[in-house]
């Protein structure tokens, strides 16, 4: 089955700045992809060409099996994307603001009352969009995304101002969207996001690729130590420096910040059983390598949103 | 890499919600229909969105109506102007003329009697009256202030005519000529004829402007006229929407003045080709809204596009005869108010709903409009963004 996506040699240029850097990546049918990169990396500028708002400099784009610029109405009724929260008209209702925009693609008012309610939204149907919150305005702008049923959707940071409770109940929306079948494209700063909701990732940095791949197998890839913290006082620093060493480590894997003590190791077992030898498991959390330490590794810089 | 192959594509459900299946991607309505749909709700929209925005509301309808109301409050009363004079001593003077052309003299003067001559000469210096006049035996003596030009004038020659009527009945000369000055005017073209249709289109103008500026930049900023380039829907809907709200926004102005400025109250007088007016506000809507677009399309934010459009509409509402008449303006406003757009909108609904000209009057004015409308719409085009960026 070919490709829904197929990007070869992208490139993209605002005068001196280069925006998209020979960028090459395809996304299959039913895929749930991720963009991944601070702000800058390029990420927007990707996700504009696909859609067709912007023409590429140099490079092959096919999105569904067709070129995306100039404007291609074939294509638009086929895809459905997500702007900013803020993208309505305004003083209309939630109820109008889905059917207005299904009307556009020709769509009923009746599917539209329907896509409202997946989107949770129908206690709020009469309220003016400026009055949703940062959620409910995400989840109407999502609706319209999807009223017409696109077989490929386009997410822009969608959870992007959101508070953590509203942004996991949004992790649900998108899941559900990606398990009917479409095709899912979605950037995003937060590592965890991408972690959580994506069969692939790929992490762009200043404007190029620099790995793709499922979420699991980037941070496996990394054979990064895994980070096993408890409560302070429950042992001195030499102890804790005797169980680094114990499993393979040494001393300087050990940190402790007054907070928490951390010891970093290859052989969580070992640890964790001197731990629990001891009786100091209060306060106890152990993580894996995240997408993060692959950034880290990938660019020798600190992730920074 | 299919691991989720796409079956049926349903609405996902959370939450229990109801399933539509659809038939998949796009509907496929005929283009024709669809884009017609597409414009009525857009219009819908568009619509809806105005008649909830007070501000709006209150700028494109209540302000010109409240400037009608008291400009045509103002200038209810005024017509030419009328003297009041001081009569200190006694005038026989005034007397004869009095005789000579009874209730002549008093349409034009006020005439109060006071005995002393310097609290005279006090009230006409400090303006409570326009005049002084004193007889000293054969001598007629007139004290009047240059402050108001015009009075001055009026005081002037009254005087001096009354002074050569007296002359010429000493020495018992009949009066061989006879002046008798009359307004070209048709006799009702009172302030409110020329008032009415001023302001009209003062509101109409800046309704039209602001509204097509504030929409192109406010949507810009949002996002939602990138929104509406990713729908399967021509820009000519987009803008046909916005020019059928501004179209009827305008008529609703045009009404409603209407019903309120040919009240008793006010007055005005509806000439036999008014209904003219009704196209030349509809060429006037789209030549400001293209002024609007124009404005829009080099505007960031809302606010610049405000205070651009105003910098352009509130000097055009002095110098293109909406405040202040043609007529009675400067020599150089009426030269300078031909290169104003405004002017045409004015003088073109003046000259059919109060001069009583003809319908074809109109067409100079419909022409000049939609001219301008052709050009800047077409400047607007080459210089429209999509995006900020």
């Amino acid at each position: 089955m070919s490709a829904t996506i197929s990007v070869r040699e992208l490139r993209k240029s605002y005068g001196s700045l280069t925006a998209v850097d020979g960028i090459t990546f395809d996304v299959q049918p039913g895929e749930f992809y991720a963009i991944l990169g601070p702000n800058g990396a390029g990420k927007t500028t990707t996700l504009e060409i696909l859609e067709g708002l912007r023409q590429a400099d140099r490079g092959e784009v096919s999105v569904l099996g067709l070129p995306p610029w100039p404007r291609n109405q074939a294509l638009l009724p086929r895809i459905g994307v997500q702007l900013q929260a803020s993208s309505f008209f305004e003083r209309l209702t939630a109820r109008e603001q889905i059917r207005t925009f299904a009307s556009l693609y020709g769509v009923g008012t009746r599917r539209a009352d329907d896509m409202l309610a997946v989107v949770g939204l129908t206690e709020q149907a009469s309220v003016r969009a400026e009055k949703l919150s940062g959620g409910q305005a995400q989840r109407l702008s999502i609706a319209c995304a999807l009223v017409h049923d696109p077989e490929l959707v386009f997410l822009d940071e969608p959870t992007g101002a959101l508070d953590p409770q509203a942004r996991r109940n949004l992790w649900d929306l998108l899941r559900q969207i990606n398990a009917d079948g479409r095709t899912v494209v979605l950037t995003t700063h937060h590592m965890d996001e991408a972690e959580t909701l994506c069969d692939r990732v790929a992490i762009m940095d200043r404007g190029a690729i620099l790995q793709t791949g499922t979420p699991a197998t980037l941070v496996r890839g990394l054979d990064s130590p895994v980070r096993i913290s408890i409560e302070p006082g429950q042992l001195d620093t030499a102890q804790a420096a005797e169980l680094a060493v114990r499993a393979g480590g040494s001393a300087a894997d050990v940190s402790d910040d007054g907070v928490s003590l951390t010891i970093a190791t290859r052989d969580p077992a070992t640890v964790l059983a001197g731990l629990a030898d001891r009786g100091a498991l209060g306060g106890l959390r152990v993580q894996g390598a995240t997408l993060e330490d692959v950034f880290l590794q990938l660019t020798g810089r600190e992730y920074r949103a | 890499m299919n691991r989720r192959a796409r079956t049926t594509p349903t609405t996902p459900t959370a939450g229990g919600a109801p399933s539509t299946p659809t038939t998949g991607g796009a509907p496929s309505t005929p283009g024709a229909p669809r884009a017609l749909t597409a414009l009525a709700s857009l219009s819908r929209a568009m619509f809806s969105g105005f008649v909830r925005d007070r501000s709006a509301l209150v700028f494109t309808i209540l302000i010109p109506v409240l400037f009608l109301v008291l400009f045509g409050a103002i200038y209810k009363s005024s017509s030419a102007p009328r003297v009041n004079v001081l009569e200190v001593g006694k005038v026989s003077l005034l007397n004869q003329a009095e005789a000579a052309a009874p209730g002549q003299l008093h349409k034009l003067l006020t005439v109060t009697r006071l005995a002393s001559p310097g609290a005279a000469l006090r009230d006409v210096r400090q303006g409570s009256y326009d005049a002084a006049v004193q007889q000293r035996g054969s001598t007629l003596v007139v004290h009047y202030s240059v402050a108001s030009p015009t009075t001055a004038g009026v005081v002037q020659a009254v005087f001096s005519s009354i002074v050569q009527q007296a002359d010429q009945a000493a020495a018992g000369q009949p009066a061989r000529y006879a002046l008798r000055s009359q307004q070209v005017e048709d006799k009702s073209l009172k302030p409110i004829q020329y008032l009415a249709p001023g302001l009209l289109g003062w509101a109409i103008a800046s309704g039209a402007t602001f509204g097509a500026a504030i929409t192109l930049v406010g949507w810009r900023e949002n996002k939602l006229l990138r929104r509406l380039r990713l729908a399967p829907v021509s820009t000519s809907s987009v803008v046909l929407a916005r020019i059928g709200i501004s179209l009827v926004i305008a008529m609703v102005q045009l009404a409603v003045f209407l019903a309120i400025a040919t009240t008793p109250y006010f007055g005005l007088k509806l000439t036999a080709s008014w209904w003219m007016a009704i196209p030349i506000v509809a060429c006037g809507t789209l030549a400001f809204m293209s002024i609007g677009l124009l404005v829009g399309s080099f505007a960031k934010t809302q606010q610049a596009a405000t205070s651009i459009a105003n910098l352009i509409i509130l000097p055009m509402a002095f110098l293109g005869g909406a405040f202040i008449p043609l007529a009675f303006a400067p020599a150089w406003i009426r030269e300078v108010s031909y290169a104003m757009p405004l002017r045409y909108l004015v003088t073109g609904m003046q000259d059919v709903m109060a001069r009583g000209d003809g319908p074809a009057a109109a067409l100079p004015a419909i022409g000049i409009l939609l001219g301008l409308a052709a050009v800047l719409t077409l400047i607007s085009l080459r210089v429209f963004r999509w995006d900020d960026v």
